[in-house]
């Protein structure tokens, strides 16, 4: 007892310890991190932490520039632009995590039944997976807005699908590699059913590229949705969403920088922050891949 | 049979050498384009099921769509008659097919006329912008990365890899909006939008479309220029005394082109969706604006026609680039000549 009780202390330890020194050896991950922290804590907190209700109108401050009552300024209806980009980031965040979501367990599936049972199901696979690559991935997201209809949700919907192909791809290159593993024959000697071997040895081994493409696919999900709801195909007004607020404030780029300058920047440093994480886990974890 | 995308769609098969030189690598080559054209039939295939599906999965009357909410009942009856709309899903799709392969996609819902004479006109617009930002990155992104790979971890490199890293989080409609405020209004240097009435129109679009490329083919080109830097024949170049540039641009970069053409393959994809958002932005008569009018006026034959285009144009580049590849490696000509 007392005996196992240090092996999982040593053990946290040292996870704990690799956990540090990568983050030393990489600096620019440990950036990443910690403006990645503070964005999804603004989001979680966001009716605490902003000053004024994203949708508060008060028509007597219309575009007015940076002060100390609205730090960022005001938009075209007088609402706080800080507000409405720290709630436009809980919308963003939701819609990359729900896209990639749908991705990864679609994508994912499909890679790993291709890998594993081979034959027609992977035949078949990479034929979807070359049908959906046939657009690039932002047109098909479009196509697919353009069928359902333009909303939030529908974004979320077709950015999912659009990274598909990504995750069939990653998971069933990580997947034909772990099966050739001499544990995953032993347990194949030994008799396990095909589900067992496939969630018990296979993919708990085949995580790691799959991660390092979640983190770098939510900055790809979170531009799509943007840019959709830029074009007026994703979230729609009164909305707090970086995309929109962009589009509505395009108007007033005369009058008010600011209602265009600062909701872009938000999307770039979220973006840029996603992007460095998933290099640093891509070192971290895949030591194969570099660049 | 299909290869898992482009990973391993590339080189064509080298196995049996030719009777004779260049005929042989001509030969080879044609075959492989026959097979990579062949290999595109199915594909495109099935994009016709995801653009029929735009129309189909649309909630709403088809028929009402194009006539308008107050059209008389007989009318719209004839309509869906003509249409096939009564029909079952797959035999309103064997119609649709039939007319799409003769490049007829019908009319367009708002103007009236053929779908694919309003592509057409617009599509030169299209691909003058992305030829253009395409000509941009490489102008910039090849020297850039060569300079960066040279000089590894000196001010160039560093200041070259963070503009690289900015030039990719940042979403083409901002940076679009950015360079109109500073240019357009700030500055007053270059006209906001449009696009007859010179040469200054060209550069703020091209521009903004071209930066991500640029970004991504800077990294790729240095970091395939490292490593050709560092292999033997580049030192045994470089021990022969063979002057510093000539090596770099005879021997190392020939040799680093292939991926860096790739890149410049899957970047021309990128350029696409980002012509979109660019034509919106600067009101840019292409196809890329065209498809979200059409999305937004629930113009539906004219968004397939939009979308089947795209996937064409993205289809022939890429054969242009597996080609343009197989013919760069240099193991086929040396196994020919």
């Amino acid at each position: 007892m007392a005996a196992t009780e240090t092996t999982t202390v040593r053990k946290r330890a040292r996870g704990a310890r690799s956990f540090w020194s990568v983050m030393r050896s990489s600096p620019r991950m440990a950036i990443g991190s910690v403006v990645l922290l503070i964005i999804l804590f603004a989001a979680v907190f966001a009716d605490v932490v902003s000053p004024y209700p994203p949708n508060q109108q008060n028509l007597r401050a219309r575009l007015q520039p940076p002060s100390a009552e609205h730090i960022l300024g005001t938009d075209h209806f007088g609402r706080d632009l800080l507000s409405r980009i720290i709630h436009g980031g809980r919308v963003s965040l939701q819609v990359g995590f729900i896209a990639v979501g749908i991705a990864l367990s679609v994508g994912g599936l499909m890679g790993l039944l291709a890998a594993f049972y081979g034959r027609w199901v992977d035949t078949a696979v990479s034929y979807v997976v070359d049908v959906l690559l046939a657009l690039p991935g932002f047109l098909l997201a479009l196509a697919i807005v353009a069928a359902l209809g333009p909303s939030l949700v529908n974004v979320m919907i077709a950015v999912g699908i659009a990274y598909i192909p990504q995750f069939a791809r990653i998971t069933r290159s990580a997947v034909l590699t772990v099966i050739e593993m001499d544990y995953v024959t032993a347990a194949q000697a030994a008799g396990s059913g095909d589900n067992r071997i496939m969630f018990k040895h296979v993919v708990p081994n085949s995580l790691s590229p799959v991660i390092v493409q979640v983190t770098l696919s939510l900055a790809g999900a979170i531009l799509s949705a943007a840019g959709l709801s830029f074009l007026g195909l994703g979230a729609q007004p009164p909305t707090a969403e970086w995309g929109s607020m962009l589009n509505s404030a395009r108007q007033y780029i005369r009058d008010a920088h600011w209602a265009v300058t600062y909701p872009g920047l938000a999307i770039v440093v979220t973006v840029l922050a996603l992007n460095m994480v998933g290099d640093g886990l891509r070192d971290a974890l895949d030591p194969r891949r570099t660049d | 049979m299909f290869g898992w995308g482009r990973q391993r769609s590339a080189p064509p098969e080298r196995t049996s050498p030719a009777t004779g030189g260049r005929v042989g690598i001509e030969a080879t080559l044609l075959k492989y384009i026959f097979r990579r054209i062949i290999l595109l039939i199915p594909i495109l295939f099935g994009v016709t099921i995801i653009v029929f599906g735009i129309m189909f999965l649309t909630p709403g009357d088809a028929a009402i769509l194009m006539l308008g909410e107050n059209a008389p009942q007989a009318e719209l009856e004839a309509l869906r008659e003509r249409l096939g709309l009564n029909e079952p899903a797959y035999v309103q799709y064997g119609i649709w097919l039939g007319r799409v392969v003769q490049l007829d996609f019908g009319r367009s819902i708002r103007s009236g006329r053929p779908v694919t004479r309003e592509v057409m006109a617009r599509l030169p617009a299209t691909i003058e912008l992305a030829l253009l930002a395409t000509l941009l990155s490489i102008a910039i992104g090849v020297p850039l990365g060569v300079l960066s790979a040279t000089r590894p971890n000196s001010a160039v490199d560093h200041v070259a890899t963070v503009a690289a890293f900015g030039g990719l989080a940042m979403p083409v409609f901002w940076q679009g909006l950015v360079l109109i405020l500073v240019f357009a209004v700030a500055l007053g240097w270059l006209p906001p939008s449009g696009r007859l009435g010179g040469w200054q129109y060209y550069i703020l679009p091209v521009i903004t479309l071209g930066t991500s490329a640029i970004a991504a083919i800077t990294r790729m080109t240095r970091a395939t220029m490292l490593e050709t830097l560092s292999q033997d024949y580049v030192r045994t170049a470089r021990s022969k005394g063979v002057h510093p540039r000539s090596m770099i641009y005879r021997h190392a970069l020939r040799n680093a082109m292939i991926p860096i053409v790739t890149v410049i393959g899957l970047q021309f994809g990128q350029l696409l969706s980002g012509a979109v958002i660019t034509e919106t932005i600067f009101s840019w008569p292409g196809i890329g604006r065209l498809a979200v009018d059409s999305i937004r006026s629930k113009d539906f034959p004219t968004v397939q026609g939009v979308v089947m285009v795209f996937a064409l144009l993205y289809a022939l580049v890429n054969l242009f680039t597996d080609v343009l590849y197989a013919y760069l490696d240099p193991r086929l000509k040396t196994r020919y000549s």
